[in-house]
């Protein structure tokens, strides 16, 4: 197999969570060596985080962590031991990129902030992403992507308009960030191989997540309009929504962009009575009756597995999807081949699932691989301080005994 | 121009021209953020994804889409005619001179022109090309049609968004193809790193499914490891294992608020400082007078519904009484989390957003405004990252890049506009 795009690099990772690792992981799913350094006595909040394997809790056990933090190496330090900041500078002195996620004042602690680094690595590439950017009132703040969605203007135009806003899953806001921050990564990379010149990366993900929304900020702007929640609707698609299928709890997305798509989703539906009344004939009167058309559809699609209808309306060229859940996405032909999903063998939880973070976007000429699993917590301290970090035997031994590899 | 510029910015010294519609505009302006030279190319006429809306002071017209102001900020702009023989030979003679191409297609669409990637790697072996579509540009979905709504619910985030007894309810604003941009945008710049150690381009298949999948992350693991799959809980928390369901959104009085009600040391300080604070406002109650929050265990077996509910009555009705401000600010005074639900116009009143400079102005000389933008995505000590200019007019920049850039002479390049190749 031909060398991948980022052997060689080498990554310090001091980053944890939902966002700050991953690109980190993708790195290394390309070919760079990363060392994730953490510390037992603090772990990242994702290896406290269920699901475990077999429901037996553990920071090594985590369905959280596992899955996003592969083809790392596990440094552990506590870095409350001046000698374990001393190890962590050596192994930023071994690498070319230093990332962080920690609240803000954090790294410069441990005098390892960015313009300490330069001082002695005038050309690193060093990011630090948190959540709301290095200053500001809000930097000190902790917060999780949970908290930052709703903050970030996700909620209150998610949901019913009768009903209390509902939370877009999870923390919605990381998924922006990660990319963000992998493409600003790969480019700072890239400026450094043509120019030789490092720099740092300040990230807000308040700011990234924000950025998703741009038009309908640009609207409040211009026109004084606030966003509000509409369920399914879309001001220009009808039909456009979630229609209840045969079974429990299953659906069937079907949205109609043009005339010609609803003369085909009749058709389908078998040119009913209902479809050929003359409020339903424009789009207008479409929109005007929109409640009465998706009681209309729905009908219909109670009868049917949502498989079927997805099926059904395809072949007639009208857009139409599963509402898939975990089990489905598993099974989901096109995310198969794509191969969006991989397996790896971890060291205490033996094979899992594991995630591969550039399945959204595949190279004719390159592969992201899954060559380690994550670690476990300073599954490779020893590892990296002789292998990577140059140390004797001896050395090692001596610090181990200090007690800084927790 | 040109040379000069290369390396100020990150990504100055490469060139992409952009075919997209709007469901790829935001990875040419994410590249162009970061300094890339993105040349919008829209067919004579102007993009049907003009009439898409908002519109500046609600005026239908091609030339005022808010969301082509937002998501093509940053990008030059030239009038194209790719189904002309004559478009065809100017694209590649820009193809030649050009770094990257991102384009959204139906899959298979440029490859019947031409101007596929086998085709135009001949002509630039260097080139990188990045084609965004709904599923893949193969595959077992790769003709099927789609709509944002379709891909979220193919990609396994719709099903966990939304109250439990109605249909799941996706993000009100498309999100799906906005996260496929930003992964193809990583795509093109991973491609131009390798084209430096190997001389060669890439053609990179973004799918907007596989992208928006990621969002679903720690579920697909709660399938895999324990066989169950995550249900939607709306704007309340479901703790597996307990039985108890908490509110998670609280309407506030002008608004909405979201606080999570932990349990153990992660909740005990913030949980009594809340208690303290609802005392002050005349709320607490004995009962939560008398919880010893540094022992309070979600999962206890007294903690049953009726408990919680005990909690969260009194707490329901002393955040109606506050403000997002009021709940946030004292939160943070008292070492509480409780976060506001911003909505747009919050937004554009946030001090710290304000603090970062994130807004950034631009002037729209067209309509005799200014128009305050989001900024760019991040912040970077050697290079600028700034939003320099405005979306483009329709064919804008065709005399700078064809005539100025392309050393076409102005007569040709009026004899092309008047066939329709320009």
């Amino acid at each position: 197999m031909a060398k991948q795009v980022f052997e060689g690099l080498k990554v310090a990772e001091f980053a944890w969570t939902g966002v700050g690792p991953i690109p980190g992981t993708y790195l290394a799913s390309l070919g760079a060596t990363v060392v994730r350094v953490e510390s037992a006595t603090r772990p990242d909040p994702l290896r406290t985080m269920g699901p475990y394997k077999d429901r037996i809790p553990g920071i090594n056990r985590s369905g959280f962590y596992n899955p996003a933090n592969t083809n790392k190496y596990g440094l552990a330090l506590n870095m409350k031991y001046p000698r374990a900041r001393e190890v962590a500078r050596r192994l930023i002195e071994w690498a070319d990129v230093v990332t962080e996620a920690y609240t803000p004042g954090t790294m410069a602690k441990w005098g390892l902030s960015y313009e300490e680094v330069r001082k002695f690595k005038p050309d690193v590439v060093y990011y630090s992403t948190c959540m709301a950017g290095q200053n500001g009132p809000y930097a000190p703040i902790p917060g999780f992507g949970a908290q930052l969605t709703g903050m970030s203007g996700f909620s209150v135009i998610t949901g019913w308009q009768d009903r209390t806003p509902s939370v877009p899953y999870g923390a919605y806001t990381d998924f922006i960030n990660i990319r963000l921050a992998i493409l600003a990564l790969v480019s700072a990379l890239d400026y450094r191989r043509r120019t030789g010149k490092g720099q740092y990366l300040d990230f807000s993900q308040y700011e990234g997540g924000v950025s998703f929304l741009a038009p309908l900020i640009l609207d409040y702007r211009v026109n004084k309009r606030v966003a509000n929640r509409e369920g399914n609707r879309d001001r220009r698609y009808v039909p456009h929504g979630v229609y209840r299928c045969l079974g429990e709890d299953r659906w069937c997305a079907i949205t109609v962009c043009n005339d010609n798509e609803w003369q085909a989703l009749c058709k389908v539906l078998g040119n009913p009575e209902w479809s050929r009344s003359e409020k339903f004939a424009t789009f207008t009167g479409r929109k005007k009756n929109e409640e009465e058309l998706n009681r209309f559809i729905e009908e219909w699609t109670v009868d049917r597995s949502p498989q079927e209808v997805m099926e059904v309306m395809q072949k007639a060229g009208v857009p139409a999807g599963v509402v898939i859940n975990s089990e489905g996405m598993m099974k989901d032909p096109q995310l198969q081949h794509r191969q969006a999903f991989g397996t790896v063998k971890h060291s205490e939880i033996g094979e899992h699932v594991a995630v591969d973070f550039g399945s959204g976007f595949r190279f004719r000429n390159q592969k992201p691989e899954f060559r380690m699993p994550s670690p476990c917590v300073g599954e490779h301290s020893e590892y990296v301080c002789t292998k990577f970090l140059g140390m004797s035997d001896e050395e090692f031994a001596a610090l181990f005994g200090e007690g800084i590899f927790e | 121009m040109g040379r000069d510029r290369e390396n100020q910015t990150l990504l100055g010294a490469y060139r992409a021209l952009d075919l997209t519609d709007e469901r790829g505009f935001l990875c040419g302006r994410l590249l162009a953020d970061l300094g890339m030279d993105v040349i919008k190319v829209e067919k004579p006429g102007g993009d049907r994804a003009r009439n898409v809306g908002p519109f500046y002071r609600d005026v239908p017209d091609p030339e005022k889409s808010l969301y082509w102001f937002a998501f093509n900020a940053n990008k030059r702009g030239i009038s194209l005619n790719l189904e002309q023989a004559d478009g065809r030979e100017l694209f590649r003679t820009m193809v030649s001179k050009a770094d990257v191409v991102i384009e959204s297609f139906a899959p298979g669409y440029l490859e019947s022109l031409g101007l596929g990637y086998a085709s135009l790697s001949r002509l630039n072996p260097g080139i990188v090309i990045v084609s965004i579509s709904p599923f893949g540009q193969t595959g077992p979905y790769g003709d099927y049609k789609a709509s944002d709504l379709v891909v979220t619910a193919l990609s396994g985030y719709l099903t966990l968004c939304g109250d439990p007894d109605r249909a799941p309810v996706r993000i009100g604003f498309p999100q799906a193809y906005l996260h496929a941009c930003a992964d193809a945008a990583s795509g093109v710049v991973t491609a131009l790193y390798q084209r430096g150690l190997t001389g060669e381009g890439d053609h990179i298949d973004a799918a907007a499914q596989a992208s928006m999948a990621h969002a679903t992350m720690d579920t697909l693991a709660t399938w895999t490891f324990l066989g169950m799959n995550v249900k939607r809980v709306g704007s309340k928390r479901v703790r597996p294992g307990s039985d108890t369901i908490t509110p998670a959104i609280f309407e506030c009085k002008d608004g909405y608020v979201y606080f999570v009600l932990y349990g153990g040391l992660v909740g005990a300080r913030g949980n009594q400082a809340l208690m303290d604070w609802m005392d002050s406002d005349g709320l607490a109650t004995d009962f939560l007078r008398g919880i010893d929050w540094t022992k309070f265990d979600l999962y206890a077996p007294h903690v049953d519904q009726n408990y919680i509910d005990r909690i969260m009555g009194p707490l329901g009705e002393f955040f109606k009484r506050h403000t997002k401000k009021e709940l946030f600010q004292g939160g943070i005074q008292r070492h509480i989390m409780v976060f506001p639900l911003n909505d747009t116009k919050d937004l554009t009143e946030d001090p710290q957003l304000a603090a970062r400079q994130y807004w950034a102005e631009l002037e729209h000389r067209e309509l005799g405004d200014r128009i305050t933008y989001p900024g760019p995505f991040v912040k970077l000590s050697a290079t600028p990252v700034r939003l320099g200019r405005r979306a483009p007019l329709i064919g804008e920049h065709n005399e700078e890049i064809y005539v100025g850039e392309l050393s076409l002479s102005r007569e040709k390049v009026l004899y092309l506009k008047e066939i329709g190749v320009i």
